[in-house]
């Protein structure tokens, strides 16, 4: 039986007072409810602690970090363009509002980890180095594609980058990350896995599954819950009993996090203490990322079940706004500086747009490759 | 439920069926595609079968007895259903088919079969031969019945036969009609194929049997037998039911002369040199004799193509040229004749001809041939030389326009310039039916004959 | 049977590092049918891997670890409770290699025991591989004798795709001779003329393979020639050998355990169908599992499975010999 290592549950939102994630996970009129006052304290605190944050971190990763953000961002206005002009087809699940999870977390790695997502993966594969040309031929059905056109927008994978693949059943790569990280345990490696999913994974029995086995075997695996509050139209409160997610941990005597998810700096902060617990004692965590989508779930969804008003005080602390706003402050960044990265963006995107338009359908007999590695052939 | 067993249309000519042997019993659980009767058909002898799961619980035809296409032949039901009411419907319409004029009863189910697909030629209702050779029951009910046959069609004479059996019976030249199937249903399997191949010759007698239940009827005359004369008194005298081929060339050839006019042009032709010609031939392959008639056949065909007109068929609003000969060879059987057909005789050669007439003359004096061997013939060839009848005619067999009638060869003193000689004469005459070849047509069609019998290098001219 | 198990498994492992063996009750106990016996004791509890009883979540991190080079051998106490982990199996192992466009092999094997065992009723007796069949991704293998097991499995841990590797719990204590070598391997996909004849086939797999070699015995004294062929490997399946036999035969019964429906011998009857059409002489016959969950009373269970009178009758069906 391994050790118990509990992190007291919601660390910082609790010490610093009022939480956005608390109010949040109240009902929608109750959130309507909101004092302006009170919600302008608790972004101002949020501000000085990006501020602090930003301290620890040096000028490059700040700025790869915001152009990260930025290409994700552009990337995915591009794929929503693409999708209505019927270039992608099926499923897109766009990460746009969700940005400071993936670039907060994914900027703590080491190239060796691994990392696995679930089907809202575009902003992953991208942050992994898996290049925007490769990510939209992928979208686009395309042979250029990461996956050679066969995966889509779901399935996006990158081998070499140890980009171990976006999953299209609700918490099915949960187990998978288990699996991965007890093979680099059993190798006596120090590398770490990253898994994400959505908080409505959590009620699948592959979460509970995995927790449980990670933590009893000790095994070096991050497991990320991007909360953004709804599980395609349910929200959290209509489907999980107890609806704090990082709370689960403690069935399981898992280390959890509770991370603001809008605050890039603060989520590679606490991704660098979970990876620690890995690296050091093979010790797996729970991070409970509270994040918002700006979109709809997949580009089919009309979104009637959440108000104007609420989307539009998430938008307020748009994690690129507010990124972007303090580094400035800092004198990090002026306006030269961002518009050299949306040019940079643009043109990358660009690129990948016409990279994909331009690569060939797969050919017909792709139908039948990649299905066994030890063919039987007759 | 309790379905009706009808007499299945079996072969594509058939409009009637003797039923000649019962396969099932009353009371005998039969089930769908299980042979239930074998029916002699107008050609061969196939089987009926179940179209319906149950008991067969009334048989309504007797062996031996003749009924028309759709008929009602039995029923088969569960066991312990009523059927009394299908049993009286059946009978009814028996009843009532013996007590009507075949006219009226024609008047009366002509609407109903107005749209019915049939193969049936107008002809075929002018008269009956079976009415006017028997004065049973059977004539009159036949056509009312006959006339059902359109919605007879169930009984489809579908072959139920394993693809192996199948494919070797295709290898080996077998008739899969002329089997009975060993595995369920009748079906014919691998061993009914293997049974076959090796008792060869010996399994026909036995087919020969089943399909012949009136050995007797052993002539190909379309008379009834007469009576044996007795001492005194009322003649005594044997009736027998007429078999279902005896009525179908009854009822054929009075299709023929009656609506048909015919024309008869008779020539006689000096035959030397087609006999030198055949013991030339028959010294090189001694194996492979070819007879005289096969030389009139090949000859025969040579000429329909010269004189299309006599290759044709009037086809009331149209005449139908064709454009090969298919030449029909009359074959006489111990208990009838059936002509099969030598397909395109004009392209093949005489010793051709006379290997495929000796295989199919074989093949119909077991009752072997399929029905698409013996139809379709587009002009006949009937020879009755070997009989030593010198002259004849035949009746055209529709809807061919002419038969040819060979008599035999005769060695005859003739003069030829100025001096007795002794020549081999053979007269022969042609049938013509006069709706579409004339006299002169006729006549011109058998100067070509003549003329190239008389001098067979013209078949290499 | 289970001894050849055992020595498949511990050959491997000696040979590939990359070996581990993970399932409920596989190392302390020494495996619920003793098919691991031993194991733990030499290869230490790394490699042989007592699990919770969540087979989802075991056969999902068996799935990651394959992703990454490892070769697990996912053991399932029984496959009944394979259903519970068959969105891994299916949705993951099946599927990763194509899904990537080629970028993973996924090198596992699930195995355990398949269809009936002795009066467990129906939650325990079920025969699951044309679930496993069905998809593109999967090998489903199924052994009928000691040393195909043992040849068999050690192909299906050196293979780099999921193989579903299903054994017989009423044949685990079946005996035969079984090959030392350590490099005794019997490929995938290759089906085994497990008798030769000449008047029907009878194509077996698993449990029913004894059972039609018996019935042929039968058979013989009747005067009937049975080929009995066991195509070892479902998928990919060698039809060819089994076309093969029947274009000598002409006839065919399909012994299996299974229910007839949209199963494994459904596609047996629909491949020999298509490859073998014109030399049939008789329709396939299936001779399957009752169209009933399975009864617990003891006579229930006899009627619900083949046996060999039933494949005696069958052979005779065909032959028309009844």
């Amino acid at each position: 039986m391994s050790e118990l290592k509990v992190t007291p549950m919601r660390p910082r939102t609790q010490s610093e007072g009022a939480s956005a994630g608390a109010g949040v996970a109240e009902e929608r009129d109750e959130r309507d409810r909101i004092d302006p006052a009170e919600l302008q304290d608790e972004h101002e605190q949020r501000h000085q602690e990006q501020l602090k944050h930003i301290e620890h971190v040096d000028n490059e990763t700040l700025l790869k970090m915001l152009y990260q953000m930025v290409l994700i961002r552009r990337f995915e206005e591009k794929s929503a363009e693409s999708y209505t002009l019927g270039k992608i087809g099926g499923f897109c699940h766009l990460y746009i509002g969700q940005e400071a999870v993936a670039v907060g977390t994914l900027s703590a790695l080491r190239p060796d980890d691994y990392v696995l997502t679930s089907y809202r993966d575009h902003g992953h594969a991208l942050v992994m180095g898996t290049s925007p040309d490769e990510v939209m031929a992928e979208l686009y059905g395309k042979i250029g594609g990461c996956s050679k056109g066969k995966g889509g927008s779901m399935h996006l994978f990158d081998a070499d980058k140890h980009f171990l693949g976006g999953h299209g059943i609700v918490g099915g790569q949960i187990p998978l990350a288990t699996g991965v990280a007890y093979a680099t345990k059993y190798r006596g490696t120090d590398q770490a896995t990253l898994v994400f999913f959505g908080e409505a994974a959590v009620n699948q029995g592959a979460f509970h599954e995995s927790l449980n086995m990670a933590q009893l075997w000790k095994l070096p695996c991050v497991y990320i819950c991007e909360n953004n509050q709804y599980g395609m139209g349910t929200s959290l409160k209509r489907a999980m009993s107890i609806s704090d997610v990082s709370q689960k941990a403690v069935a399981y005597g898992m280390a959890a996090e509770f991370v603001d998810g809008m605050d890039v700096l603060a989520v590679r902060a606490a991704t660098e203490r979970a990876l620690e617990r890995a690296r050091k004692e093979y010790l797996p965590s729970l991070l409970e990322i509270r994040t918002y989508r700006f979109m709809g779930h997949s580009m089919s969804d009309p979104g009637h079940y959440r108000t104007r008003a609420e989307i539009e005080r998430y938008q307020e602390r748009d994690p690129i706004k507010v990124f972007g706003d303090n580094l400035r402050e800092k004198g990090l960044l002026d306006d030269a500086g961002l518009k050299e990265i949306e040019g940079r963006v643009r043109a990358e995107v660009e690129h990948a747009v016409k990279f994909a338009d331009e690569s060939p359908e797969p050919p017909p007999e792709e139908l039948f490759t990649d299905i066994y590695a030890n063919p039987i052939k007759k | 439920m309790a379905t009706q067993v009808v007499m299945p249309k079996l072969s594509p000519t058939m409009e009637e069926g003797q039923l000649s042997r019962w396969l099932k019993k009353e009371g005998d659980k039969v089930s769908v595609g299980e042979g239930l009767a074998e029916i002699d058909t107008d050609k061969a002898t196939m089987e009926a079968q179940a179209l319906a799961t149950g008991v067969l619980r009334k048989i309504l035809v007797p062996e031996g007895e003749t009924v028309p296409l759709g008929a009602i032949i039995a029923i088969i039901g569960e066991p312990d259903e009523d059927i009394s009411g299908l049993v009286t419907e059946a009978s009814k319409g028996a009843a009532q088919a013996e007590k009507k004029e075949p006219v009226e009863e024609r008047q009366e189910s002509q609407p109903a079969k107005s749209d019915a697909p049939s193969d049936y030629q107008p002809g075929q209702w002018m008269g009956d031969t079976a009415s006017a050779e028997q004065p049973t029951k059977e004539a009159p009910q036949a056509q009312p019945q006959a006339s059902a046959g359109g919605n007879g069609q169930r009984g489809d004479g579908r072959l139920i036969v394993s693809p192996i059996a199948a494919r070797m019976a295709a290898d080996a030249g077998i008739n899969l009609h002329n089997l009975t199937g060993s595995g369920p249903g009748g079906r014919i399997v691998k061993r009914d194929i293997e049974a076959a191949m090796k008792a060869g010759s010996a399994a026909q007698p036995q087919t020969q049997s089943a399909a012949q239940p009136q050995e007797e009827q052993a002539r190909p005359a379309p008379v009834q037998q007469p009576a044996v004369q007795p001492a005194g008194g009322a003649a005594p005298y044997r009736e027998e039911n007429v078999s279902t081929m005896r009525a179908t060339i009854a009822r054929r050839l009075v299709t023929s002369l009656g609506p048909i006019p015919h024309i008869f042009l008779t020539t006689e032709i000096e035959m030397d040199r087609t006999a030198e010609m055949r013991k030339q031939l028959n010294a090189l392959d001694p194996e492979n004799k070819v007879s005289i008639n096969d030389f009139v056949i090949k000859v025969a065909a040579h000429a329909l193509m010269r004189h299309p007109a006599v290759n044709a068929s009037f086809q009331e609003k149209t005449i139908r040229y064709y454009e090969r000969a298919d030449v029909g060879v009359a074959v006489a059987l111990e208990n009838g004749l059936i002509t099969p057909v030598v397909r395109a005789a004009n392209t093949k050669s005489v010793g051709q001809i006379s290997r495929e007439v000796k295989e199919l003359a074989e093949r119909a004096r077991n009752r072997k041939l399929a029905p698409e061997e013996y139809t379709g013939a587009t002009f006949s060839v009937s020879n009755l030389g070997m009989f030593g009848i010198s002259e004849f005619t035949a009746l055209i067999n529709p809807p061919e326009a002419c038969i040819l009638a060979v008599g035999a060869m005769t060695p005859t003193p003739v003069v030829r310039d100025g001096e007795v000689v002794v020549r081999q004469l053979m007269k022969v005459t042609l049938s013509c039916d006069h709706r579409i070849v004339d006299g002169a047509t006729g006549a011109q069609f058998l100067q070509t004959l003549k003329k190239i019998l008389e001098n067979p290098l013209y078949l290499i001219a | 049977m289970r001894e050849a198990l055992n020595q498949a498994m511990r050959e491997e492992m000696r040979r590939d590092e990359g070996v581990f063996l993970m399932g409920e009750e596989v190392a302390a106990y020494q495996g619920a049918y003793k098919v691991s016996k031993g194991l733990l004791e030499e290869f230490g509890d790394k490699r042989v891997v007592d699990s919770p009883i969540t087979e989802l979540g075991f056969a999902g991190l068996g799935v990651g670890a394959a992703m990454v080079g490892l070769r697990p051998i996912i053991e399932f106490m029984t496959f009944n409770f394979s259903i519970l982990a068959t969105d891994q199996i299916i949705n993951s192992a099946a599927k990763m290699r194509y899904m990537s466009g080629g970028q993973f092999k996924i090198p596992i094997v699930f195995r355990g025991p398949n269809g009936s065992a002795f009066q467990v009723s129906s939650q325990h007796s079920q025969a699951l591989e044309s679930w496993y069949a069905h998809f593109p991704g999967l090998k489903v293998v199924m052994p009928s004798t000691p040393a195909d097991a043992k040849g068999l499995l050690k192909s299906a841990i050196r293979d780099n795709d999921p193989v579903i590797f299903l054994e017989q719990e009423r044949m685990y204590g079946n005996k035969g001779e079984v090959p030392d070598e350590e490099d005794f391997l019997v490929p995938l996909g290759v089906a085994d003329v497990k008798r030769e004849g000449t008047d029907c086939t009878v194509v077996a797999r698993s449990m029913t393979v004894p059972l039609a070699l018996k019935a042929a015995e039968e058979l013989e004294k009747q005067g009937v020639s049975v080929e009995v062929i066991d195509p070892r490997t479902i998928r990919p399946l060698d039809i060819e050998t089994i076309v093969n036999s029947v274009k000598k035969t002409n006839r065919v019964v399909i012994a299996e355990e299974s229910h007839a429906f949209c199963g494994v011998g459904a596609e047996l009857s629909a491949q020999i169908m298509e490859h073998a059409f014109d030399y049939l002489d008789a329709p396939v016959k299936r001779l399957s599992g009752a169209d009933a969950p399975m009864p617990y009373a003891k006579n229930l269970e006899r009627l619900a499975l083949p046996d060999v009178e039933r494949i005696v009758k069958a052979v005779r069906e065909v032959s028309y010999l009844d």
